[in-house]
């Protein structure tokens, strides 16, 4: 075989042949791969989108130090200063049960006394407190539950794809059945049916958030591994006589989940603002559970006096809605990215 | 189309009875006790618990009690039948204090209203968006567009409606919460108001009391816009990008070429083709309606399903909710396929397949 060396002085030819360097991200993640990666961090939006849950993660992992728990054992209780109903004001002075005063504290409020910062919701549950600690609830539900779905409906996805006829069939009959209801009336039921067999914590909530997540997973993993499955290497891999379990995990999976494992991993955003939605209507956790959606569930019996007790609603409204926010527009920038008609535009 | 429409149809009796054992699936957690409210109106009495698990055979097989479940029992001294959802026996609602179904007839109509209502805004307004992003393709209403479908999808509902609830309620006093103010809730109450059709606002205006109607009105305002809100910004995205698309085609620069005016390229050449996909998420998007109201109708304190289906669940009522959850799932299925089948007639693909 003779090999071919450009030679002259043609600058297109040695364009072509030149070598670009490629970075090891690159070479782990594969090409398709680290194209979508890199575009995720070229827009503004994706840009701010990771700013914001880069602040939350700060916010998140710094919460004893933000707002130190009064009871170290149990700090997803809100620290309660009394048992008024009456909401207090912004800036009040903290009565009874004060938390211990951080080191920033006084350089930045300029005061030496703990005050509710963002004043206190119905039954004096600390507001500022319920936001911080909020944040570590949100990423803890967001992870486990999305982490979960991914597994369930990769699982089962897989499964249906490979093994098509009778199987594919049941199992996709099962997934329509369950798509009927619309998702949150569906997780609000399973929760109120597990919530007496569990017991209220963020338990109940999170299982039915799974049992009706994996759904959409899976059929976009089904129809992936449908296109994968026809491959020459799978063919290969067959002939030379691997375990039907080895195929599906080590040639298929691998080949056909990138897109949908980072898709889902944004969807923190939406499971965080279904868990919100069911803790705002009273399902799942207990009252005063640091959680963004039961604190603003406090201002439902205040809806007359919004004007006077606005930061009820305002901060941990503002925490949901940014912490949302980032997930999305990191989501908005990645399908572009994924989307095949604006390859080779980002 | 005929295979299309029948494939459909054929769907529907599976879907039913995947539905119905879902539900009945979830009944099994409660203990047979909990389930006696599935065929005795009123509370049970303690010394009647296990008189009713025997005659209701609520700790046999499986499969017996899914069949009692589905057509109930008829008592043999009475005659009367107990249970049975076939029949519309939800059960017993210990929240409500009355049959299930009752609770179900009383609220639905109020969500209707509702929905109905919803229903322009949500579509006229959504695709109107979509269009004006897509026709100013990176313009200023464009980007106007992106950032409100950004904030609009972002935005909880709950969040939205106790801010709307904050502004226009609490400062300003314009929009109430509920259903009608108490004066006119007399009135609607009181026998000389005839319910025609038990839609409240097509009611009153039967009854010519053109003040219910606009207090009606007035206190469905922010539940429609919070309803409204969180479409537009899926309405706009699927407009503005399948509007897009069909600007890009040839038959759209043709009938530039021809030197129509842009206004009639816009309107009678592009939109028409671009509202296939849009057709259909407005299907899905009403139906949605339906099913999606729990989280609105709780925060404005609104007397339908979803804010029923929500007080009882935080209750732990299960067979109220468990009871509401079948009925949505009910009119879902029949709403589905009405969508799919008018897609039919809609998606020339299809229609002459």
């Amino acid at each position: 075989m003779t090999q071919i060396t450009p030679s002259g002085n043609n600058e297109l030819l040695g364009a072509a042949v030149s070598i670009r360097k490629i970075s090891r991200l690159e070479r782990v993640l594969g090409p398709e791969n680290f194209r979508v990666v890199q575009g995720m961090f070229k827009t503004p939006a994706s840009i701010t989108g990771f700013t914001l849950i880069f602040f939350f993660i700060l916010i998140a992992i710094a919460a004893p130090i933000l707002a130190p728990p009064v009871n170290p054992n149990d700090p997803y209780k809100i620290p309660r200063d009394g048992f008024k109903s009456q909401p207090r004001e912004m800036g009040s002075e903290w009565t009874k049960n004060a938390p211990e005063i951080p080191f920033w504290y006084k350089a930045v409020t300029g005061k030496d006394e703990w005050v509710h910062l963002f004043g206190t919701a119905q039954g004096q549950y600390d507001i500022y407190y319920g936001v911080i600690w909020g944040t570590r609830t949100a990423f803890r539900t967001g992870l486990i539950v999305v982490l979960s779905t991914l597994l369930l409906g990769v699982l089962v996805g897989a499964i249906s794809a490979y093994y098509g006829g009778l199987v594919d069939n049941i199992l996709m009959r099962i997934v329509d059945v369950l798509m009927v209801l619309p998702s949150l009336m569906a997780t609000l039921i399973l929760a109120a049916v597990l919530t007496p067999v569990i017991g209220r914590s963020t338990l109940p909530v999170m299982i039915s958030l799974v049992a009706f997540g994996w759904l959409g997973y899976a059929r976009i993993i089904r129809g992936d591994i449908l296109s994968v499955k026809e491959r020459d290497y799978v063919l290969a891999a067959r002939v030379i006589g691997n375990k039907d379990s080895r195929i599906l995990f080590r040639h298929i999976i691998p080949n056909a989940v990138f897109p949908t494992l980072v898709l889902a991993s944004l969807a923190i955003g939406d499971v965080v603002l279904s868990f919100a939605a069911l803790s705002f209507l009273g399902i799942g956790v207990d009252v005063g559970y640091a959680d963004w959606g039961q604190v603003l569930a406090f201002a439902r019996n205040w809806i007359t006096n919004l004007d006077t007790y606005w930061f009820i609603i305002v901060w941990p409204g503002l925490a949901l809605v940014l912490y949302v926010m980032g997930f999305n527009l990191l989501g908005d920038a990645l399908r572009d990215v994924l989307d095949p008609r604006m390859r080779g535009k980002i | 189309m005929l295979t299309y429409i029948i494939r459909r149809l054929m769907l529907v009796p599976f879907l039913l009875f995947g539905v119905t054992i879902l539900i009945f699936g979830m009944l099994q957690f409660l203990d047979p006790v909990e389930r006696a409210s599935l065929y005795v109106r009123g509370d049970p009495k303690a010394n009647q618990i296990d008189a009713a698990i025997r005659k209701y055979c609520l700790d046999c097989p499986i499969h017996i009690q899914y069949f009692n479940w589905l057509v109930g029992k008829v008592d043999s001294t009475t005659g009367e039948r107990e249970g049975g959802i076939l029949f519309g026996n939800f059960g017993w609602s210990k929240t409500g204090s009355q049959p299930v179904a009752d609770l179900i007839a009383r609220r639905f109509p109020n969500t209707l209203d509702l929905t109905l209502w919803a229903v322009a805004p949500v579509i006229l307004v959504g695709i109107w968006l979509g269009v004006q992003a897509a026709v100013h393709h990176n313009g200023v209403i464009d980007q106007a567009a992106r950032v409100f479908s950004i904030i609009g999808t972002s935005f909880p509902t709950f969040v939205f409606g106790l801010l709307m609830l904050m502004f226009f309620y609490a400062n300003l006093g314009w929009f109430p919460p509920g259903r009608l103010t108490d004066e006119f809730s007399r009135v609607v109450g009181s026998d000389e108001f005839i319910r025609y059709t038990t839609l409240l606002t097509i009611d009153s205006l039967l009854n010519g009391r053109f003040d219910i109607f606009l207090d009606a009105l007035r206190h469905m305002f922010l539940p429609i816009l919070t309803l409204s809100y969180i479409s537009w910004a899926t309405f706009l995205r699927v407009t503005r990008s399948s509007m897009l698309e069909t600007l890009r085609q040839e038959y759209v620069t043709t009938a530039r070429a021809k030197g129509l005016s842009e206004n009639d390229v816009i309107y009678k050449h592009a939109q028409p083709n671009a509202m296939l996909p849009v057709v259909t998420l407005a299907g899905f998007q009403i139906v949605g309606l339906l099913g999606g109201v729990i989280i609105t109708e709780t925060v404005f304190d609104y007397p339908g399903i979803g804010s029923a289906a929500a007080t009882a669940s935080a209750q732990l009522d299960v067979i109220t909710v468990l009871g509401f959850a079948l009925f949505n799932g009910l009119i879902l299925i029949v709403a589905n396929l009405v969508v799919d089948i008018l897609y039919a007639f809609v998606d020339p693909r299809v229609r002459l397949s």
